[in-house]
């Protein structure tokens, strides 16, 4: 499986975000995107997701799934962590294994692996950010996808988490995924260097 | 189908809690209906001949009220993002919304119907036609109303465009409403015809709503 992206362009607002970015990323591989404050780090992430439109250039995933389209086959994991404060932990979680579907483990087992398992029942409103960032790290652990695009995962993380997710990110590359990552601070895992923008 | 089934859940349960929007279309219907008496005066004939259209303007406006968070509440905290990626094709996952708000919503003001039928002198007969053209038309309004949520993502804007946005698209539905109601109640009319083409409005806001909403989202993402 391969990864690759020819002659991006991207334009935000009409101002020129990149442009002739090239990138590429082998099953097992990270990329480490770095860059300054709006050198288009989010948004490089965001065209792989499907959820921008480049204006020049494409993107293109080999070897995946023939039948799904690269957005089917990654996982978005954002600044927003697409948790409802109204449901519980547990129930946050059930929704986006039954939703995005595909090849799904125990949601009760990823808690576990994140260490939220005490916390299962509790309504998502009262969980800290390091926490939702957590149980947002579960949802990557029970809908498998071979693609992970992460914009700053180890944000709100403390030192044991960022551990613990270097850990979870080693297993998924062992298993032939790949990752992007954007950020500032070291992944904790090997990773190819992706830099856009000038020197920070 | 377990994905639509889980999306649908998920916003009824929402909805249904503390801070959700379910409780809040009732008792705005039953504040407007409740003032309409106030306002009109003590003459029973012309609440009468009033009530179905006041009962109509209610559930409108009820189900307007929480519709601007259809989509916003999404967009807002990132589920948007993961549900345009996902393998469910948008136009189901945003048709699956949709009947989730309706049954969170839009079927609280149909059940609350002949409650407040009796806050206007109606009879039996009549409340009970006007709650099944609410039945047959709410889902309209909010088949419809979603294209309206679903620009109001696109525009960064809420609340009071939504209304304006929408509130034209509805006459129709409004019209057929109050025509079909007052034809069961008061009328010479027949109540068929009205009802009829009401529900032939709710048909093809099924077929348009779910297309044009997640138009607009496509269009709208960044």
């Amino acid at each position: 499986m391969r990864l690759s992206g020819r002659h991006l362009k991207c334009v935000r607002g009409g101002r020129e975000v990149f442009s002739g970015l090239e990138f590429a990323a082998e099953a097992g591989e990270a990329l480490a995107v770095r860059g300054p404050n709006g050198s288009g780090k989010t948004s490089l992430l965001r065209l792989i997701a499907g959820l921008l439109i480049p204006a020049a250039g494409t993107i293109a995933l080999e070897g995946g799934a023939a039948e799904l389209t690269l957005a089917e086959q990654a996982h978005y994991l954002g600044h927003r962590d697409a948790l409802k404060p109204a449901l519980s932990v547990m129930e946050n979680l059930a929704f986006w294994r039954d939703f995005l579907g595909g090849e799904v483990s125990d949601a009760g087992q990823s808690l576990e692996a994140v260490g939220l398992e005490h916390a299962a029942d509790l309504p998502a409103a009262f969980l800290s950010a390091g926490q939702r960032r957590r149980l947002s790290l579960a949802r990557l652990l029970t809908v498998r996808r071979p693609v992970w695009l992460l914009d700053e995962p180890t944000a709100a993380l403390d030192a044991a988490g960022e551990g613990l997710f270097a850990g979870l990110m080693r297993d998924h590359l062992a298993r032939g995924g790949l990752i992007v990552a954007a950020t500032h601070t070291p992944l904790g895992i090997e990773a190819r260097e992706l830099r856009i923008g000038g020197e920070p | 189908m377990t994905a639509l089934a889980a999306l649908i859940r998920r916003d009824i349960r929402i909805a249904l809690r503390v801070g959700g929007g379910a409780l809040i279309g009732v008792l705005f219907f039953l504040s407007v209906v409740v003032l309409m008496p106030f306002a009109v005066g003590p003459d029973l004939k012309l609440l009468a001949r009033l009530g179905p259209a006041i009962l109509w303007l209610g559930a409108l406006l009820a189900s307007l009220l929480t519709l601007d968070r259809l989509f916003m509440a999404d967009h807002e905290d990132g589920s948007l993002d993961l549900i345009v990626m996902s393998r469910i094709p948008l136009e189901l996952a945003c048709a699956a919304k949709a009947l989730a708000h309706w049954i969170a919503a839009g079927l609280p003001l149909i059940v609350a119907t002949p409650v407040l039928g009796l806050l206007l002198n109606l009879d039996t007969l009549s409340t009970s036609a006007i709650a099944l053209t609410l039945l047959a038309g709410t889902p309209a309004l909010t088949f419809t109303g979603m294209i309206g949520a679903a620009l109001a993502v696109t525009l960064h804007r809420g609340g009071l465009l939504l209304a304006v946005l929408v509130l034209p698209l509805s006459i129709p539905v409004l019209i057929f409403g109050v025509a079909a109601s007052e034809a069961a109640a008061t009328g010479p009319q027949t109540f068929g015809a009205p009802f009829l083409i009401l529900c032939a409005l709710s048909l093809v806001s099924f077929v348009i709503g779910p297309f044009a909403a997640a138009a607009s989202l496509r269009q709208g993402l960044d």
